[in-house]
């Protein structure tokens, strides 16, 4: 196998006195779904956020392609956020500027990496928005008229219009209806296999992890409790706490 | 002109005027930077021009020869004023012709006529951040600045094609300075944004409200921000000055009565007067 893209070991962070990461550890190589399970508090979002360098952890180091995450300066680091990485918060207001149409959305990253092009910029947009199915008549719409599924949409095209080898998302279909919800996986699991996208999903929802990711990491109070093949991990789960999410499961 | 008792030399104390010479050296150092000083209080309000009454103040000598104007007008009651105190507390010359002076202070506007290299021309500027409107954190847009990312500039100017077909921004249209800060050229007209680049003279900037100096050293080069297939326009009106017949200077419409009467006319007074007098001998002889 190849050497990971994204590499971290003996991850540490205290809140205080509350332990929200204990000796974590974490591969994800190219093209590779890794979905990050686990109740409420368990510290799956903190995880995301010190793996995207938006946090630094006490102890432990996160290795981009074998670079040290947090010992690179801001500036690389920022660099790497808008080209060869994405983060697609939970809330689309996070992600996406408000004020701004959905082709100024989609365009931004493009301009930050130094587009000049107003045309092409555009066209870019307009194949994007085709992508994650929004009309291309509303391009020069506020986001804050769409739908939450569609502002969902437009931030995950704002977030991939680079081209990034690695996406972090942070739950992206919480809070949304349910049909919305299975669209928009159907949606991230082709944009992922068709970009060859390496992905790590933060989720609680079981079933979708099922129907993404090719890895599970099930998280309990800080630290990784069972990892392995979704599969594996979701039809023979070891762990008694896996056992219990599993069975909590409700099938419909 | 005698000068006015009790006050030291154009007013400001010497450690104050140390202190904003500092500043200036510091921006000329890194031009387009902006450098944080500690404005005094004016014997005027904020937005009068208080930041470029103290730059002119600290470079200020008993030599030279101050020109002040305002909408490119000499005889407007900013630029009067602003003459007038510095011949009461300084005692210097005062003169309306760009080309006697060696100190121009100005407000939304270059003079016409191209500056020499022994000139200074003071800019009055009310923000001097050019990410304010789109950035309100100034924590934040001082990291911008500091990493050079300067993406959501040009997701402004997006917007303006995408909404209006063309750049909408007249005037304070950004500029980047020696092709590494990103500036606000304080309100002049985009037309005037060409003559910042490359221009002979030194280009001191002051915000006395945000307390901001910068600079642009002589021969920097200045580039107004666009886009591959929408380059930079400076927008003029398709009009020639009704007093002395030019095409090619910024002009200002005037209503001449209550019929709806207007006409264009040069906004720099003292260039439009020039040539009305170069060309008055010559219809004489005719």
């Amino acid at each position: 196998m190849s050497a990971p893209l994204l590499a971290a070991e003996g991850l540490t962070l205290r809140f205080g006195a509350i332990p929200a990461l204990l000796d974590v550890a974490i591969d994800i190589a190219e093209g590779e779904v890794v979905a990050i399970v686990g109740e409420s508090g368990s510290g799956k979002t903190t995880l995301l956020r010190v793996l995207s360098g938006m946090i630094a952890p006490d102890a432990g180091t996160v290795r981009w392609l074998g670079q040290d995450v947090h010992a690179m300066g801001e500036a690389a680091r920022r660099r790497l956020m808008r080209t060869e990485w994405g983060f697609v918060h939970q809330n689309p207001r996070d992600g996406l500027r408000l004020a701004v149409s959905a082709g100024g959305n989609v365009g931004e990253r493009l301009m930050a990496v130094g587009a000049r092009h107003y045309g092409k910029i555009r066209a870019e947009a307009l194949s994007w928005l085709a992508r994650v199915e929004i009309d291309a008549a509303r391009i020069d719409d506020l986001p804050r008229t769409f739908s939450g599924g569609m502002q969902q949409r437009l931030q995950i095209a704002r977030t991939l219009v680079t081209r990034p080898r690695l996406v972090f998302m942070d739950e992206p279909t919480g809070g949304l209806d349910v049909s919305v919800q299975a669209r928009l996986l159907d949606l991230i699991r082709s944009l992922s296999r068709e970009l060859g996208l390496a992905v790590l999903i933060v989720t609680h929802d079981i079933a979708a992890a099922r129907l993404l990711a090719d890895r599970i990491l099930v998280m309990r109070r800080g630290r990784v409790v069972e990892q392995g093949l979704t599969d594996r991990v979701l039809d023979d789960p070891q762990h008694p706490y896996t056992q219990l999410l599993v069975s909590s499961v409700l099938a419909a | 002109m005698s000068t006015m008792e009790g006050y030291n030399f154009a007013y400001l104390d010497e450690a104050t005027k140390r202190m904003i010479r500092r500043a200036i050296l510091k921006a000329v150092a890194i031009p387009g930077h902006q450098i944080p000083f500690g404005a005094r209080e004016m014997p005027l309000p904020y937005g009068w021009g208080t930041g470029g009454i103290q730059v002119t103040a600290s470079i200020l000598g008993p030599q030279d020869t101050l020109k002040v104007i305002d909408q490119g007008s000499d005889d407007t009651t900013n630029a009067i004023s602003i003459r007038r105190f510095f011949r009461r507390v300084a005692g210097v010359a005062t003169t309306e012709h760009t080309a006697e002076a060696s100190i121009i202070q100005t407000r939304h506007r270059i003079p016409e006529r191209p500056l020499r290299e022994d000139q200074i021309i003071v800019y009055q500027v009310p923000q001097p951040e050019p990410l304010f409107r789109l950035e309100p954190r100034r924590a934040e847009t001082k990291r911008l600045h500091a990493l050079a990312d300067y993406g959501l500039m040009h997701v402004r100017l997006y917007e303006d094609i995408a909404r209006l077909g063309h750049i909408a921004k007249a005037y304070d249209y950004p500029v980047m300075v020696n092709g590494r800060y990103l500036m606000s050229p304080s309100p002049i007209p985009a037309f005037d944004n060409p003559k910042m680049d490359r221009m002979p003279a030194l280009q001191l900037f002051g915000a006395g409200r945000e307390k901001r100096i910068y600079a642009i050293p002589p021969y920097t080069e200045v580039r107004s921000l666009d886009f591959e297939d929408h380059p930079f326009r400076p927008i003029r009106a398709p009009h020639a000055c009704a007093l002395c017949r030019s095409t090619d200077t910024y002009l200002d419409e005037v209503i001449t009565d209550d019929a709806g009467g207007r006409i264009f006319v040069c906004s720099d007074t003292d260039f439009c007067a020039e040539r009305q007098a170069a060309a008055a001998p010559k219809e004489a002889a005719e």
